[in-house]
């Protein structure tokens, strides 16, 4: 019988580079890093023989040239004029909306369908279900072009709104669904003291969370249940109301009325925004209903039954004890999803959306002919809101993640 | 004591009365409804809802769809005819079916062999995909992607043998050296195919005749729903086992080698595709040694297997961290080595835990190479918004072409979940 002994001492023999664990670890770390090396240095030799064989080199200084093109959705100042930079801080901005809009509205639809699909509803379950699986199935650039298609091609035309006896008419006299986009009231503020009424609402907002905290509390400490809900609407509605009233209706609406050939005033939600924003929303919420739906069921039918013993009545069963539980299951999904929301948001460019690719990646990139520097700024622009949003959002996971003793 | 009752009470029966059947609000239809439709107020209203909406979408679809019209050559024709009623013109999809398959370029008189192609696939796929089949048909799925290439792009057939050739020779000298170690012989094997494709290349440019008996097709004649297949299968099989790679060097002891994979994973995964398929359009080619010029189909490809890996050493990686530690003891007691442990007993599990998420990587895929169409390539919705749309006799026709497309791929996505729910039923070896 062999005893089991000591390692060789000493004798290093190159074989055992690669069979002994002790080095072959070494090796293959040494090996992938010269191989990285080496096709970096591969890349680097052939990007610089390239650039030099065209005359180009990397520079970002086209930025602060004058763009040149019109951009047809600012919130900042913008003009042809204006840089590349300008641009692309314009295109970004345009980005971040669709992507919030798209997100916000993908978890109401998310949330609403994933839980109708537990429904013992037998039809509701079925649409749902139908709901689910069309829209996941399907690429989501020919949702976002059949959405566009809509807008563009079966809606009617600004003039058709004109005349004695038009052939279309507007929603409630306020919104006007035209082939060039909705068209809906826009709130006008009047002044400072439309300003204040804004400060009360967001004071209000704020005053029902922090309601809500301290009810909250003393229910923890000394067990007295104080009212949620209607403090809550009071506080939502009441004070932005009487405020509104005293200072003697500062916020009007501007409503669209067509004047010449197109409709004038009021907001205009581009059909290419409408289409990339709904078609997100409507495709990532059948996602999210998957996440939604696999979250509630993962919670044991026990926590129900235990939570029903107890007398809790079916709201409160679903809000105190399923929801909390659920959420640990939906929240990393759903930041994932999330993400895919910002990152499909570049299919703007299909439909003409003026995100960030469609300026930077597109039409600066066709101008300048600075690929490689575009085409970079763009991914780090991508990589840093990525990060950015599962910081964020794992900010939030910790919060509500399970707290084991 | 109950005799006695029986016989002194007077109202107590003695016969057993036929069974009637329950009270009809108790029973069959109407107690479905009542329990699954009607069980509340707000369950009414609920279902109310969801009855008008399917209400709007059939009468909305069904008569556009049963006046449709199937044969005629341009959207006029088809107005002409249908006068004002509502309906399809379908004509569009029955008159431009080869273009939205194969794209507008792909020579007519070849399409059988893409089509052969696409036909044999299911022939290689199923001994993968259903595990009872003979064992031998195995032996055709490694054949397949050489045969499919030589049949979608033709050329010399001696291009496909000399890969095959290549890998014949790696897996030769992988299975002589194995024994020694596994590194030995995988490092190995890599290298005798490379010199056996350097070697063949030679030898292919030497012997290949000027006629071939397949005619070559150029890659950029490549469109419609073809290109949406092709890219989808190439990417996927190839992303699978660079995935692998990529989640085990994740997890990996090795700091630089984790690095590295960290490092692409995480990029990868933050940036969209639309990007990556910018770099294969536009800034690959400073990369490459000046004067290679580099098939369009082949830098997509590369970018799209790139991003698929990363996405799927994710959920392979899942699927590692799923598997108990007792897992990784049981194979470092049996003095198993590491790749010995890994192949035997950790990758079989991980993997049969991973194929939902898999599964969900490679149908996303597929989906996203309709991208492709956004760097002009003409795949199936490029094809559409493209030459048909922009055509003058087709000018208009959207719902119909857009449909089509959404069904080509509702159906190749819904039979792919299907089967990876199937396959997870059939490989669950808990017992429940």
């Amino acid at each position: 019988m062999t005893s089991v002994t000591d390692p060789p001492q000493g004798s290093f023999r190159l074989s055992m580079l690669i069979n002994d664990t002790r080095y072959r670890s070494y090796t293959f770390q040494f090996i992938a890093l010269v191989l990285l090396i080496g096709f970096m240095a591969y890349l680097g030799i052939n990007l610089v023989s390239n650039l030099a064989a065209q005359g180009l080199n990397i520079s970002f200084g086209f930025l602060g040239n004058a763009a040149g093109y019109d951009i047809n959705q600012t919130l900042v100042e913008y003009d042809s004029q204006s840089s590349h930079l300008r641009a692309a801080v314009v295109g970004i901005i345009n980005t971040l909306i669709v992507a919030f809009l798209a997100c916000v509205t993908a978890t109401i639809f998310g949330v609403i369908a994933g839980v109708l699909r537990l429904s013992n509803n037998w039809v509701v379950r079925k649409l749902m279900a139908f709901y689910v699986e069309i829209f996941r199935n399907i690429p989501v650039l020919i949702w976002i072009i059949i959405i566009f298609s809509i807008m563009t091609v079966s809606m009617p035309a600004p003039r058709d709104f004109r005349g004695e006896d038009p052939s279309a008419s507007m929603l409630f006299e306020s919104f006007a669904f035209t082939n060039r986009g909705v068209y809906s009231p826009a709130p006008v503020i009047d002044g400072a003291s439309g300003w204040i009424v804004i400060g009360v609402f967001i004071a209000s907002i704020i005053g029902i969370f922090a309601y809500r905290r301290y009810a909250t509390k003393k229910l923890y400490d000394t067990g007295q249940l104080l009212p949620m809900l209607w403090p809550s609407v009071a506080l939502f509605f009441v004070p932005v109301t009487l405020v509104y009233f005293i200072l003697g209706r500062p916020i009007t609406l501007d409503y669209p009325s067509l004047q010449g050939f197109n409709f004038q005033g009021g907001l205009h939600l581009r059909g290419s925004l409408i289409a990339l924003w709904f078609a997100l929303a409507i495709y990532t919420g059948a996602f999210i209903a998957e996440n939604v739906r696999a979250g509630i069921l993962a919670i044991s039918k026990g926590q129900t039954e235990a939570a029903a013993s107890l007398g809790l009545r079916p709201g409160r069963i679903m809000n105190l004890v399923i929801l909390p539980q659920a959420l640990r299951v939906i929240i990393p999904p759903l930041i994932s999803q999330y993400l895919n929301i910002t990152k499909n948001s570049s299919l703007a460019i299909a439909v003409g959306y003026m995100d960030v690719t469609s300026t930077l990646g597109g039409i600066t990139l066709n101008q300048t002919g600075r690929a490689i520097e575009c085409i970079l700024l763009l991914m780090l622009f991508y990589l840093t809101i990525s990060l950015l949003i599962s910081a964020v959002m794992n900010v939030y996971n910790n919060s509500v993640k399970l707290r084991e003793r | 004591m109950s005799d006695t009752h029986s016989h002194s009470v007077a109202f107590v029966r003695t016969e057993t009365l036929p069974q009637l059947p329950p009270p009809a609000s108790e029973a069959g239809v109407v107690k479905w409804m009542r329990e699954n439709l009607f069980s509340s107020i707000p369950n009414s209203v609920l279902t109310l809802v969801a009855l008008y909406v399917i209400y709007q979408l059939v009468t909305g679809a069904f008569p556009w769809m049963a006046n449709g019209i199937w044969n005629t050559n341009s959207l006029a024709e088809c107005r002409e005819i249908l006068d004002g009623a509502t309906g399809a013109c379908f004509s569009v999809i029955t008159e431009r079916w080869n273009q939205l398959l194969f794209g507008f370029s792909y020579p007519s008189e070849f399409y059988w062999r893409p089509g052969l192609a696409f036909l044999l696939l299911f022939v290689a796929a199923a001994p993968v995909m259903f595990f009872d089949l003979p064992r031998k048909l195995l032996l055709f799925t490694a054949i397949y992607p050489f045969l499919a290439y030589w049949l979608v792009w033709g050329g010399t057939i001696y291009t496909p043998l000399f890969a095959l050739l290549g890998i014949v020779i790696g897996y030769l000298v992988y299975a002589r050296f194995v024994k020694d170690s596994f590194a030995m012989g995988f490092f190995g094997g890599v290298i005798a195919a490379f010199i056996a494709w350097f070697i063949g290349g030679y030898i292919v440019g030497a012997i290949a005749p000027a006629e071939p008996f397949l005619e070559a097709v150029q890659s950029r004649d490549m469109g419609g729903f073809m290109l949406n297949m092709t890219l989808g299968v190439v990417c996927v099989s190839l992303s699978l086992p660079l995935g692998i790679v990529l989640a085990l060097g994740r997890q990996s002891d090795m700091p630089i080698i984790k690095w590295i994979c960290v490092v692409f994973i995480e990029f990868i995964r933050g940036v969209p595709l639309i990007t990556l398929l910018f770099v294969a359009n536009v800034v690959l080619a400073f990369f490459l040694p000046p004067g290679t010029t580099f098939d369009l189909i082949l830098r997509v490809i590369i970018m799209i297997t790139m991003f698929s890996a990363a996405y799927i050493a994710e959920v392979i990686r899942g699927g590692l961290a799923a598997l108990p530690k007792g897992q990784y003891e049981a194979g470092d007691s049996l003095g198993l080595d590491y790749a010995q442990s890994m192949r035997l007993i950790i990758l079989p599990q991980a993997l049969k835990i991973s194929i939902p998420g898999i599964v969900n990587v490679a149908v996303g895929l597929f989906k996203d190479t309709t991208l492709v169409s956004v760097i002009s390539m003409f795949d199936l919705v490029g094809m559409i918004r493209g030459p048909i749309l922009s055509s003058t006799d087709w000018n208009g026709v959207y719902w119909e072409l857009f449909m089509a497309a959404s069904v080509l791929f509702f159906v190749v996505c819904y039979g792919i979940s299907q089967y990876s729910q199937w396959l997870e039923r059939r490989l669950a070896t808990d017992h429940r």
